[in-house]
């Protein structure tokens, strides 16, 4: 058995069937680590005895049955733990360590699993190509001179290189699902408040949303039974009145929905879309099709005015959020400073990088006295516009299915320049945050780019708590198309 | 109102309201930078938004309280872990009252 080549599940059963140590695999990913990520810069920080522990406890039988009992995991650098730094990619977090572990990080240990270490991210998870970190870029593992996509980059990265078994990302704008196009990974963004944001460092707490990447969808099932559900913690969670009962998300998976009516919006179809993602919609519709589903056309009309509305209702709340980070309780602290408010002004000037400086000041500009009106609440109105497209889009569809990214990965400084055409690239995906339903992206198809093989990824968005349907809808791909792009893998 | 450009003046404001200290270099670029993002998200101008409700947040539930129990928090001694100054009972910082407060 290829253990770091295994999926989740089947490491898992692996593991419970005592066929390997969980300790053998933490060892195996370990090397693979040491041996790879000097090149690709996934983790910030690697936990290798902590893991070593947790993966004794396992095997000793201290998590007979659990569901990832033994499984290597990697987290984004914005998930806190009570132990290592939790850094969000910034200098202003550098040496934080987080005094509680977030919802999510308790649940996978209650599960078994066992934590590898933090991976890279756009700093306070703001960009789309881990550019953005404080600590340097994360390298896309299918070709090291193109960008892994962000916010989560490192997270997709490391799944890609074979570095964990899955890992997990927080998707604001796209930060899952445009990394998981551009490595060709499953990516889920779960319906707001499906997932506690307890934890979660915030950037905008009406937009983020925690989810996995995996290799298939039957892990991203496994990991929704485990960190899916209502936390009192977090005050925006789901209560069971709003999401309904959860489902059992790795039941009937490959039970196609019956009478299934898909819907292809014109405004993601459009000559933005690289030669190969038209390729790949094609073949996914017509696959679609051949297996009896309606391909039904909608209307989104509100869609070119997500980016906009985006930068507008984001950055105010980051404004908000980011406000917290004074250099008095925790954080970067300026050694000069004139006064309290020179300390603080300094302290955030020098600990923030510039896009998130940038963030800040449009968001501030956005709500500030003048300009409120003009600028937010009108965005809150768009928003209510975009959310309507899709309310009614849902009436005639299951889900809508479309690009996640309108090509594969883009070199390293392709769009660093210009702010707004690294803003587009989240034009496929930010409109499912605003209106906060649920969106997922799988491996769909491979392109050739300078001798190397770039995937480019499918995404469905359905409506609100559709995630089981969403996955048995990918199951359906994965099938035709006998797994080759789930398992087509870079050759590291 | 929505497509003018920013002036310097105007990114101090902001940058002040945001609490970031920056130089006249810093505050140009900005200037430049802010005023093309803003020139961009003027596109919203193109909308009728009469009569719209604003959306804030996807979700129609409204504020969770719970029960007015007490609940352990975080110790002292935690919350003052990463404090960049502190002494044994307090974050420090430089004098908040008086003429060179900055207030």
């Amino acid at each position: 058995m290829d253990i770091t080549t295994t999926t989740l599940i089947e490491l898992r059963d692996a593991i419970a069937a005592k066929k390997v140590s969980s300790v053998e695999v933490t060892h195996a990913y370990f090397d693979r680590i040491d041996k790879l990520d000097g090149a690709l810069h996934c983790f910030n920080e690697t936990y290798r005895e902590k893991a070593l522990k947790q993966a004794e406890a396992v095997d000793t039988g201290g998590f007979a049955g659990k569901p990832l009992a033994g499984v290597p995991i990697a987290l984004k650098d914005n998930m806190c733990t009570d132990w290592g730094h939790t850094t969000c990619s910034s200098k202003m977090l550098a040496n934080f360590k987080a005094p509680y572990n977030a919802t999510l990080v308790e649940r996978l240990i209650a599960a078994g699993a066992v934590i590898l270490g933090k991976t890279n991210l756009d700093e306070f998870a703001m960009g789309s190509s881990t550019e953005n970190s404080a600590f340097g870029p994360t390298r896309n593992p299918w070709d090291t001179s193109r960008v892994p996509g962000g916010s989560s980059g490192g997270s997709a990265a490391a799944l890609a290189a074979d570095l964990c078994a899955a890992s997990f990302g927080s998707d604001t704008g796209g930060s899952i699902r445009q990394p998981a196009s551009l490595c060709g990974l499953v990516g889920l963004k779960p319906t707001y408040g499906l997932v506690s944001r307890y934890g979660l460092v915030a950037f905008a707490s009406s937009l983020d949303q925690i989810g996995p990447f995996t290799r298939i969808v039957a892990d991203t099932a496994l990991l929704m039974n485990v960190i899916a559900g209502h936390d009192e913690r977090d005050s925006t969670s789901a209560d069971a009145e709003t999401s309904g009962p959860l489902p059992d998300y790795l039941s009937a998976l490959d039970t196609p929905p019956a009478k299934l009516r898909l819907g292809v919006a014109k405004q993601y179809m459009g000559e933005g879309n690289d030669a190969s993602v038209a390729k790949m919609m094609d073949e996914a519709t017509a696959i679609y099709r051949k297996l009896g589903a309606e391909i039904i056309e909608v209307d989104l009309p509100h869609t070119e005015y997500g980016i906009p509305t985006y930068y507008l209702v984001a950055t105010a709340e980051a404004s908000s959020n980011l406000a917290r980070y004074d250099g008095i309780h925790y954080g970067h602290r300026a050694q000069q400073a004139d006064d309290l408010m020179d300390l603080y002004a300094a302290s955030r000037a020098e600990g923030f990088g510039p896009e998130v400086q940038r963030r800040i000041m449009l968001g501030t500009y956005a709500l500030s006295s003048g300009y409120y009106d003009a600028y937010y609440l009108r965005a809150l109105k768009v928003r209510r516009l975009i959310k309507r497209d899709f309310d009614q889009a849902f009436e005639t569809v299951d889900a809508i299915i479309c690009p996640t990214t309108t090509g594969p990965a883009f070199k390293f400084g392709e769009k660093t320049a210009d702010p707004i055409s690294m803003y587009l690239n989240d034009i496929y995906t930010v409109n499912c945050n605003l209106a906060g339903n649920a969106g997922i992206s799988i491996p769909a198809g491979l392109t050739e780019v300078d001798g190397k093989k770039l995937p480019v990824g499918l995404q469905f968005l359905g409506p609100d708590f559709s995630e089981h349907k969403l996955m048995r809808i990918a199951r359906m791909f994965e099938r035709e198309t006998a797994m080759v792009y789930a398992m087509a893998r870079p050759g590291m | 109102m929505m497509s003018e450009r920013l002036t310097d003046a105007q990114v101090r404001h902001v940058a002040k309201l945001s609490r970031l200290k920056m130089d006249d270099r810093r505050v140009h670029f900005f200037a430049e930078q802010l005023s093309n993002v803003l020139g961009y998200i003027g596109k919203l101008n193109e909308l009728n938004v009469e009569g719209v409700e604003p959306m804030a947040h996807p979700t129609a539930m409204t504020n969770k309280l719970r029960e007015d129990v007490e609940h352990p928090g975080l110790s002292r001694s935690a919350a003052l872990a990463n404090a960049p100054d502190a002494d044994e009972s307090f974050f420090k910082v430089p004098k908040v009252l008086g003429e060179s407060s900055g207030a």
